[in-house]
């Protein structure tokens, strides 16, 4: 291992902006990809769900 | 059959909806895994680059990233022409899964790039051929998502993204040559079949770990919104539903 610290292991050799804006990028991307497709889910099954406890005019007849 | 199962069984959403819903954990926990073992290499034990100092450990998302925004578009491609051929809807449910995934990751490499290239080369973007091809890819993307959004009919919305999403496939293995066609700013491939790795073994194993962990990330989001899609497509999608729920429903009717 090539850290002394942990402030030496955030600087980066002074690229600490560079690294972390990449990695940090990433994770959000990732992270709000899967929430968003949790809502997706949660809100289509909602959907799912209305139309078949609900029906329509012609499928309650 | 050879293999004594019946793919084509599963070629069907109801069959399909069922089987993704099983395998999407496994994905998930094998990918947070590896993500886990590969960052922790590439951040611990990967030695520093005697060129690029620590800006190099930017490459542990960056490679990984672009090479799943070319390999994915190439998938939906491939799923685009199997539907287009087969007429099958599954095939195109899951061109239109794949898309946003594959455009995030487009994405990333260039974010991830221009990181890397303000402080290597001094500039955060160039219009070179590599950077160049990739931005175009990311039009790509988002030309079959805006495509799809805007047909109301169904039918059609799948055959248009399918035809412009196999037309610009084209640009796939112009990224890939970029560096070794033009002369370009960008490095040219640290990996390659030909001559092998000119990495440090530490620095290649990191790298592809994390490749395998993006890999079954996106295999299991794309896998969970092609679920979503067959719930938000399919007109009566009752597979899903509890038996309760179905039961419920019975009886209100």
């Amino acid at each position: 291992m090539q850290w002394g610290s942990a402030s030496e292991f955030f600087a980066m050799g002074g690229y600490g902006l560079y690294v972390w804006t990449s990695f940090v990028a990433t994770a959000l991307c990732m992270v709000w990809e899967v929430s968003a497709l949790w809502r997706r889910r949660v809100a289509a099954r909602a959907e799912q769900r209305a139309a078949l406890l609900g029906g329509t005019d012609e499928t309650t007849a | 059959m050879s293999t004594g199962i019946n793919w084509l069984k599963y070629s069907s959403p109801q069959a399909f909806y069922p089987l993704a819903g099983r395998l999407i954990p496994w994905f998930a926990c094998v990918a947070v895994a590896l993500m886990g073992i590969g960052l922790y290499m590439g951040f611990f034990v990967a030695p520093t680059d005697f060129q690029q100092g620590e800006a190099y450990r930017i490459i542990f998302v960056h490679v990984p990233a672009a090479w799943m925004s070319m390999f994915l578009y190439v998938v939906m491609a491939v799923w685009a022409g199997i539907g287009m051929g087969l007429n099958a809807r599954l095939s195109f449910m899951m061109a239109q899964a794949i898309a946003p995934t594959g455009a995030m990751f487009t994405f990333l490499a260039l974010l991830t790039g221009a990181m890397w290239g303000k402080p290597t080369w001094g500039a955060w973007w160039v219009w070179d051929a590599r950077l160049t091809s990739e931005l175009i890819l990311l039009f790509q993307y988002a030309g079959v998502m805006l495509l799809r959004t805007s047909i109301d009919d169904m039918r059609r919305a799948d055959r248009a993204s399918a035809v412009f999403a196999l037309v610009g496939v084209v640009n796939v293995p112009i990224i890939y040559f970029s560096v070794q066609w033009w002369n370009t700013l960008h490095q040219g491939a640290s990996v390659s079949m030909a001559t092998g790795s000119k990495m440090a073994s530490t620095m290649l194993t990191a790298m592809l770990l994390m490749t395998v962990a993006f890999w079954l990330y996106s295999i299991a989001v794309i896998l969970a919104r092609a679920r979503c899609i067959m719930i938000e497509r399919e007109s009566l999608p009752v597979w899903d539903e509890k038996a309760a729920v179905i039961q419920e429903a019975v009886e209100a009717r």
